[in-house]
Formats: C-alpha cells, structure tokens, sequence
C-alpha cells in the first residue's frame, strides 16, 4: 500500500458518510467498542430517540450475528491446511437522511445456500407478516448450540423496515462472502 | 430462599426478585452474547419460588433494548410463570415501555399473544 493511498482511503470513507468501518475478528471485546462508540455519535448526531434506538438495535444483531456466525477459511493444500482467514467487515455509514449497516463475512456453500432460502423468504413478507413469523419463531423454535434464536435477520428486517440487501460471492468450491446492506430511515 | 439483587452492566439489566415481596423485577438493557448464561440462574429461581410462592407475584420488565436471543430467554420466564400462574399464586407482568418506542411496545403486544399471562402495558416518559 502507497503511503498515498492512506489519502484515497479517507477520501473513500468521507464519500461514503462513514460513522465507523472496521475488519477484523469480531470478538466479544470488539463488540463492546463498536457498541460504545456508535452509541456515543448516535447521542451527538441523531436527534429522535426512536431512530438512536432503532439503529443502535439493529447494530446489535447485525454485530452478534458476525461473532456467532463468523467462519474461518481454510486453504486446503497438497499436505497441509492453513486458515486464510477469519475477518468479517462491518461499516456503518450515515448518508444523507438514513443510516445503512453494511457487514460481510465468510460462509461455507452449504450454508449460504439455507441462509440465502431464509433472506429471500424473508423478503417476500410485508410489516405484518414479519411479525407473524417471528412470533411463530420465537415461541416454536429452540437455542441452537450456540445460542441463537434464529430470530435475528427476521427482527433486522422487521426493524429497519426495508428489503434485507445481500449478495454472496463465490471465493473458492468450498466458500463464499455474504455480504449485507440494511438501511434504516 | 435468597433473594436475586444483580446491578445493570452495559449488557444486561439489573434484576430484582424478592421472595418475601412476590416482586420480580428486570430493568436496563439486555444484549448479551449469551444469553442462555445469564438468564439460567433466573430461571432456576423461578422454578425454586414456584414450590412455595407468595400469593400475589408481579414482575415489573423494564427494558430499554433487548436482542433477539434475550428475547427468547424472557419469553421462558414467562413459560415458567405461567407453569404456576393460578395454582398457588396470581401472576401479573407489567411491561414498561418509553413514550414512541413502539418496537418495545410491539414486543410486549406479542409476548401477551403467545402467553396467557395478564399483562399490562405501561407507557412511561422514561425507563
């Protein structure tokens, strides 16, 4: 990297109305500090509590679902594995009137392929039926190993009040990089 | 039995449940990465309280933010109250939520659609 494209980055993030960009391993303590500190320019800039509370909700999901749900990449050589990577990314941005929430991370195929059924169904409901499933999701459903309550992308999406935007490209036959976009107005 | 008297962190609520009172009460935020970890000791309690309960229990749920796996967890203590709602004592939930906050007050509308608890909705300037 030129010492020059430090500049191009900054004018990059300016462009895009970044709040806060990050990549890396999203660990409980990253979490924390992501929290804190959207939290804070959310209280200086956001003037309606209800859209502070909204976005800050949803960045919360958004966060926890890159921790539990973060998957290395492991390169599988002629007589070794070696890990690539175990990075997400995670921007959020504040242009003009809304806020949007952009994360990515890797994921296996097999995966992304129920993950992708999920969004799309998703997408197909409007307001109320959203709420409709997740009322049915959170009273029939069950912890999974980790925890989760399957009911975060249904409440992101409930929340924000838009399409969930996504997208996965394919890295190698073995993974891709999901990438989501929430807008919240 | 002890009574549970935990503080508010920036992730999740402070909690009151008194034996002697029949008072439940969570307050703050809930947003743990764990949920199942930090809510287990109250169900535990709950289940204890149910073998000799007060005649009369409130739980007062004052939350400012929850995240879905919370959501979950507060949805089977309400299970567990259910389980001794009208055997030995009168269960009542009083959900709190703030003024135009209306993704708290949907929550609650729901949670008194699934479970047969009476609730009641209290709309206060702030939690």
């Amino acid at each position: 990297m030129s010492i020059n494209s430090i500049f191009d980055l900054y004018k990059t993030m300016e462009r895009n109305h970044a709040m806060l960009s990050f990549k890396g391993l999203v660990t409980a303590d990253l979490l924390d500090s992501v929290l804190r500190i959207t939290e804070s320019k959310l209280d200086h800039i956001e003037k309606s509590t209800k859209r502070r509370k909204k976005v800050y909700n949803i960045l919360v999901e958004c966060l926890q679902n890159l921790y539990h749900h973060n998957e290395s990449v492991i390169k599988h050589g002629d007589n070794s594995k070696e890990i690539m990577s175990n990075s997400s990314i995670l921007c959020i941005s504040n242009p003009e009137d809304y806020y949007e929430i952009k994360t990515g991370n890797y994921i296996s195929k097999e995966k992304a392929e129920d993950l992708e059924l999920k969004i799309k169904n998703i997408n197909k409901l409007d307001k109320e039926e959203l709420r409709e499933l997740y009322k049915s999701v959170l009273s029939k459903g069950q912890f999974s190993s980790k925890g989760t309550a399957g009911l975060g992308l249904i409440d992101i999406a409930r929340k924000s009040g838009n399409k969930l935007e996504y997208s996965f490209m394919p890295i190698d036959k073995n993974y891709s990089f999901f990438c989501l976009n929430v807008k919240i107005k | 039995m002890e009574n549970i008297n935990l503080d508010g962190t920036p992730k999740t609520p402070s909690v009151t449940f008194n034996f002697e009172n029949g008072t439940l009460e969570i307050r703050g935020r809930s947003i743990p990465e764990n949920s199942v970890e930090f809510y287990k000791p109250l169900n535990d309690w709950i289940e204890q309280y149910g073998e000799s309960p007060q005649p009369a229990t409130v739980f007062d749920v004052k939350l400012e933010y929850f995240n879905t796996s919370s959501s979950k967890c507060l949805l089977d203590l309400f299970k567990l109250l259910e389980n001794i709602n009208k055997k030995d004592t009168d269960v009542k939930v009083n959900w709190y939520f703030e003024k135009d906050d209306g993704d708290i007050e949907e929550a609650g509308e729901d949670y008194q659609a699934i479970i047969p608890l009476p609730f009641t909705m209290i709309e206060v300037e702030e939690i």
